[in-house]
């Protein structure tokens, strides 16, 4: 049973902490600064919930939350590929100063599409509202002591996502066009979320976590209605994208971990 | 939505009777230490000084947001993660509640933001420069939010209302800052060599803009007496700055840290106070009139997430005022 439950921990941790590490390059750049806040926060609570997830594989033998966040390579990474896609391109560092360490950041930020990292949220937070739910009535105890804390957050995640799903692609054409978009972009990378794996029999017979299939169609049943009730079209013949729960990554997470991960390996033995 | 009080726009000019009645009893309310309220009488220059210094004030947290955020993708060790997006959350939530709060005087958010990023209006010459290194945060979350925390403690006393009150919320805010700031200096201050040669590294650069930090000396400040006269700044700056030295520049010293040699500071103990070569002035005006460093790409940066999220903000207005676009004839037709 245990490598089952390790695989489950770190696909929920590592979600946590790609989704939040995400969402947080949009701190301070948000298109209004409510927004802004909402989805710094919204990173915090996510980034909160990977690292009590970590501390809880920690203790079942796996080395400490700071060292599997800094220093795994992204094959060892159990995370979807929705949660890793980057929502800023970036202008050629070129025509701006260089800077001694070259934040990527800190360049011009163009095309930052704020619609992707909406819809991405809404698409997740509605997925970990399925999934939590479920989790916390697991079996494996300690993970739904976990889960019945986060809930609380994932609700206030959940009714930020649908009051902006619901109010952009009513209210404008604009707003619509782009929501619309960012759902085609990313409604395979979504599917992709319930990402069958080996263990799920398993985990499913043992009242651990019910089947990725299961949870999937949980997902589209509370996700299409609200897509529906605003005019966005639901793509239907999107193939999901899957790869990221066996570490099989797009090249978006091999530069999200090389920025994350840069000043922690820059000496190895520093503490920060 | 705010409303626009419009009282102040009476015929009285200064000179007149009437005028004079209104300003004397105003300055006896401050002199008494009354708050002043957004529906209350106040002269003219009352109300622009203290939209000029809210606005600027608003715009330091907005623009004080990039350096710091820069870093949040780096940020070495998930602790340290939650606390830079909380901290730089809680800037931005800083420009929000400034922004309310110079709204009460009749300037709507949308003016000042577009102020802002056509280069109109300023921000703090700290925020001109770039955020080089990790450590570079460390030593803006310290000893920039403590210059700060000097500046806005005092200012929280002030006399206008709506602005005392936002500063007060915002400095319980900035001192976990400052907590959060001086134990990531120490962290690196303790380190290892790399970590130690970092922090001076970023110490050396950023002494010059700190020194500057509460703007120009007395000598130099045209708008302090105005300001101290109405009771919206209650001490000048220099006053501001010797405080900072005294409180912080000892803590630097015990953690290792050296002040570049090309500043003399020397601590007079007969009178408690530190004796500096003065800053260069011009180029401290220079600098915040938007010719520092980065202060193109910092106005650009905002430029363009601005304008990125301007969709944004016009759908969230249409769908306030009760506007939908009509459905598309397709939209039940997709799932079976």
């Amino acid at each position: 049973m245990n490598p089952a439950i390790i695989d489950l921990l770190y696909r929920l941790a590592d979600d946590g902490l790609i989704i939040g590490h995400r969402n947080s390059e949009w701190t301070g750049l948000g298109p209004i600064l409510e927004e802004d806040i909402a989805f710094s926060s919204v990173a915090q609570d996510k980034m909160g919930h990977a690292l009590a997830i970590y501390n809880l594989l920690h203790e079942l033998g796996e080395p400490a939350p700071d060292q599997l966040a800094f220093f795994r390579d992204a094959a060892e990474f159990r995370n979807c590929s929705l949660v890793a896609l980057e929502c800023f391109s970036e202008t050629d560092a070129a025509s701006t100063p260089s800077l001694r360490n070259n934040p990527t950041r800190d360049r011009l930020v163009s095309h930052g599409d704020w619609s992707l990292a909406l819809v991405r949220q809404f698409f997740f937070s509605e997925a970990d509202s399925v999934r939590f739910n479920a989790l916390a009535n697991s079996t494996f105890e300690p993970l739904a002591i976990l889960v019945r804390k986060f809930r609380g957050e994932i609700k206030y995640h959940t009714l930020h996502g649908r009051t902006m799903m619901r109010r952009l692609p009513a209210a404008t054409l604009e707003g619509r066009s782009r929501i619309q978009k960012a759902v085609d972009t990313l409604w395979p990378h979504a599917l992709g979320l319930f990402e069958p794996t080996r263990y799920d029999k398993q985990l499913s017979d043992a009242g651990i976590c019910p089947g990725e299939s299961v949870l999937c169609e949980q997902w589209r049943s509370e996700v299409e209605p609200i897509l529906r009730e605003t005019g966005v079209h639901i793509p239907t013949t999107a193939a999901p994208v899957y790869g990221g729960r066996a570490g099989k990554h797009l090249t978006e997470m091999v530069s999200l971990l090389s920025d994350m991960q840069k000043v922690a390996r820059m000496d190895p033995d520093a503490k920060w | 939505m705010v409303s626009f009080n419009t009282q102040h726009l009476t015929d009285d000019k200064p000179g007149d009777p009437g005028y004079e009645r209104q300003l004397s009893a105003f300055e006896a309310r401050i002199s008494r230490g009354d708050k002043v309220e957004p529906g209350d009488w106040m002269p003219y220059d009352y109300r622009q000084q203290l939209i000029r210094l809210i606005h600027v004030h608003a715009n330091s947290e907005i623009c004080g947001a990039l350096p710091e955020g820069t870093w949040i993708p780096h940020a070495p060790s998930l602790k340290r993660k939650l606390a830079l997006v909380a901290k730089v959350q809680d800037e931005v939530g800083h420009g929000q509640l400034l922004y309310r709060a110079a709204e009460t005087l009749g300037k709507p958010r949308e003016e000042m933001i577009e102020e802002l990023i056509s280069g109109k209006a300023k921000y703090s010459n700290v925020f001109h420069y770039p955020a080089e290194s990790w450590a570079d945060v460390c030593v803006i979350a310290w000893l920039i939010d403590a210059a700060a925390i000097v500046n806005q403690k005092m200012m929280a006393d002030g006399s206008y209302g709506p602005y005392g009150r936002a500063l007060k919320r915002i400095c319980y805010e900035e001192a976990f800052h400052l907590t959060h700031g001086y134990d990531m200096c120490i962290s690196l201050a303790t380190g290892t060599r790399l970590q130690r040669d970092m922090l001076q590294d970023a110490v050396n650069r950023w002494w010059k803009p700190i020194m500057m930090f509460h703007g120009p000396s007395d000598k130099e400040s045209k708008h302090t007496e105005l300001l101290m006269r109405w009771g919206i700044k209650l001490r000048t700056n220099d006053e501001q700055r010797q405080e900072f030295l005294r409180k912080y520049l000892p803590k630097m010293l015990n953690l290792g840290l050296k002040i570049p040699t090309e500043w003399e500071m020397r601590f007079d103990e007969a009178t408690k106070t530190w004796h500096y070569n003065e800053p260069q002035w011009d180029e401290f005006l220079h600098v915040v009139r938007g010719n520092g460093p980065v202060s193109a790409q910092r106005l650009e940066t905002r430029r363009l997430s601005h304008e990125q999220g301007r969709w944004v903000r016009e759908a969230l207005a249409a769908a306030a005022a009760g506007k939908r676009v009509p459905l598309p004839p397709t939209a039940y037709a997709n799932r079976g």
